[in-house]
Formats: structure tokens, sequence, C-alpha cells
């Protein structure tokens, strides 16, 4: 059997592995999604190493073809990272709404408390009650 | 209502430097019981600082949030500011301030009803020039919604609506994103607050872009009948801000 790809392999896993390290230390990767791609990393540096891993986990799960066992795996992988992701960035897109909506709610209040210098001391709440026209058209 | 109740009109506008300080001076000139809120979202026009000038509160997104963001915003500040009514006026013309009588006179008539829904399709004065297809949507929805609610629903897409104190505070824990309207009866629906409609006037737009083209038309029908069918199985109650119930997986 041919050594140069087992080796390719381990060079290729074992780098992933440094890349995410040296992403983490410079606080690049949050922790959290660091062990995410640490794990990731570690598994294929595994089946790069123990040759016949990829073989016992293909009659484990009845996969004829080794290959096959690994393309599905990692296709299930990923898939579960990106349903992972699209979630995060949900999460992110309704927290960042969230803040642009208390940002501006804050500077129109702001911005009505610098017309009135003198109120700025005084509760916000009994200065709109006074600025507001009390005759209701109904 | 209430002598001295306070009452805000909730103006949504991106991009409607044409139109925004005529509805603004319109709203006024009809309802001077109504303080005037512009919510700018984000636009890149003179929207924010025409409607300043034109005697209106203004509450400026950063970025474009959509227009379920931007109506939101108003929720927050009338439930904030303490506002008893809200009346949502789009920015662009469409909505007539001087109806806004009648669907005060829809809440007064019934105490119970939480949001009056002004509908252009229960009007004898039918002037809504909407192409036929997107009316062909408006009564796809409006069907499906009036077998969801278990009561007619005209003009599920209207967002020419008045809100008393508890819709206010309901929408703004929660509005829907993109297309709201519809989402949005469906919530009420499912917090057993009631809706009625009545008959109002819509014109076509008056300046500036509709946030539908021909192309977002179908992606519209497709988005919303998800939404309302998530809307469905969405547990209950609301989540608190923060949470939209957005799948997580772990």
């Amino acid at each position: 059997m041919d050594d140069r790809i087992q080796i390719l392999s381990i060079i290729g896993a074992a780098g992933l592995l440094l890349v995410v390290l040296e992403l983490v230390r410079r606080r690049a990767l949050l922790e959290r999604y660091a062990l995410l791609w640490l794990f990731s990393a570690l598994g294929l540096l595994v089946f790069a190493i123990w040759r016949d891993g990829l073989v016992v986990l293909a009659d484990a799960v009845g996969i004829a073809s080794p290959p096959n066992a690994l393309f599905t795996l990692a296709f299930g992988a990923i898939l579960v990272l990106l349903l992972h992701f699209s979630a995060a960035v949900s999460r992110l897109a309704d927290r960042s709404k969230l803040l642009t909506q208390r940002v501006a709610l804050m500077e129109e209040q702001l911005r009505r408390l610098r017309q009135q210098p003198d109120a700025s001391e005084s509760d916000d709440t009994t200065e709109q009650a006074e600025e507001l026209d009390p005759v209701s058209m109904r | 209502m209430t002598f001295g109740a306070r009452n805000l009109a909730i103006v949504p506008a991106f991009n409607e430097e044409a139109t925004v300080a005529t509805v603004i001076g319109r709203i006024r000139e009809a309802r001077p019981d109504f303080d005037v809120l512009v919510v700018d979202d984000g636009s890149f026009d003179d929207t924010a600082a025409l409607a300043e000038q034109a005697g209106a509160r203004v509450v400026r997104h950063t970025y474009n949030l959509g227009i379920g963001g931007a109506v939101q915003s108003g929720f927050l500040y009338a439930r904030e500011q303490g506002y008893d009514h809200v009346v949502q006026v789009d920015g662009d013309g469409q909505h007539e301030p001087a109806d806004i009588g009648r669907l005060f006179a829809a809440m007064d008539e019934d105490p119970t009803v939480d949001v009056v829904c002004g509908s252009r399709f229960l009007s004898a004065d039918m002037r809504y020039p909407a192409p036929i297809s997107r009316r062909t949507g408006i009564h796809v929805f409006a069907k499906l919604l009036s077998m969801l609610v278990e009561g007619r629903v005209s003009d599920p897409t209207s967002g020419f609506r008045l809100y008393n104190r508890r819709a206010i505070s309901l929408f703004a824990r929660d509005y829907p994103h993109d297309f709201p309207e519809v989402e949005a009866v469906l919530m009420l629906h499912h917090h057993r607050l009631r809706m009625r409609e009545v008959p109002v006037r819509m014109y076509a737009r008056g300046g500036g872009a509709s946030s539908l083209n021909a192309g977002k038309s179908a992606y519209y029908m497709v988005k919303v009948l998800l939404a309302l069918f998530i809307g469905l199985a969405r547990r209950r109650p609301v989540p608190g801000p923060g949470d939209t119930g957005h799948a997580v997986a772990s």
C-alpha cells in the first residue's frame, strides 16, 4: 500500500489542528466553535494514522466501501455544522435587531432631552405629559 | 375613547423623502390628537430630516431592519412612553389619515376589540388600484387566514391598523420580521386578542419604491405561507425579547 497518501493525510489533519489552535490563541475563534473544529481535526488525524479504522467503521454501520463511510460521515457532520451556523447567524441577526432598536429609541430620547436643556434633570415621563396637548379630538 | 388618551401614529419609512412630509402633514391636520413618530429604517435619503422638519418625532435605525423591525420599534416606543393607542400609517401615502376616525369608531363601538384593521376590500368605494396578481395573492391569504382564525379577514396585508395597549405590548415583545401583517393576524388570534376590520380608502403609492416588486411577490407568498404554518406550530406564550424561537441545532 502506498504510504504517500497517508503521510499527506496526516500532514493535512495535523495542519488543520494547528491552524485551529493558532486561531484560538489569537482569539479569532471563540472556544465554543473552536471545540467543534478541534474534534473534527482530531477525528481526521485519527483516521489518517489508523488505516484500518475506516474499514472497522464501515463494517460497523454496514457500508460496503470504506471511503463511502468516510464521505457519508463527513457529509453528515458538515450538514449539522451548517445548520448550527444558520441558527447562530439567526440568533445574531435577532440580537443586532434588538440593539439597533434600542439605540434608535435612546437616540431619539437623547435628542429630545438636549432640545430642552433645563429639563434634563427632571423625570422624563412627567416631561412627556406636559409637552403633550391634552385636548383630544374625540 | 377616553378623554386625554395618548395616541401615536407610527410611520415606518425607508427612503420616502418624496412623500413623508406630506403624510405627516396630513396626519397632523386630520388628527391633532396624535403624536407622529417616523421610524426611519436606515434611509439613504433625507427622510429623517424632512420628517423632523414636518414636526414628527424620529427614530432612526442605523441600518435597514425591514418593515417588521421598523414597526416593532414604534411599538416599543409607544409602550415605553405609555401611549394608549397606536395607529400605523405607511410613509408612502397609501393610507388616508382622515380614515383613522373610522378605525377609532369601531374600537369605541366594541371595547373588547384590540386591533382595528382598515380593509380596502370592504369599501363600496373601491379605489384601490392593485394589479390583479397582487389582489389574487391577498385573497389567498384572506381565505387561508379566515379559516385559521375562524372569522372573516378580508384584507390581511393591510398595515393600516389601530392598536390598543394590549396589542401594543404584545407586538412590542414580538413582531414578525419581513412581511409582518399577515402573520400578525395569526398572532393576535393565538393570544386571544380580537381584531375587527372596517372599510377604508387606500391609494396607489405617492412616490418612492414599494418593498415589493414582481420577483419578490412570489417570494413573499411562499415566505408568508411558511410563516403561517410555522406560526401554527410555534409554542405559546410568546418568547421574550431575543428569543424568536429559531431552531437551535446543538
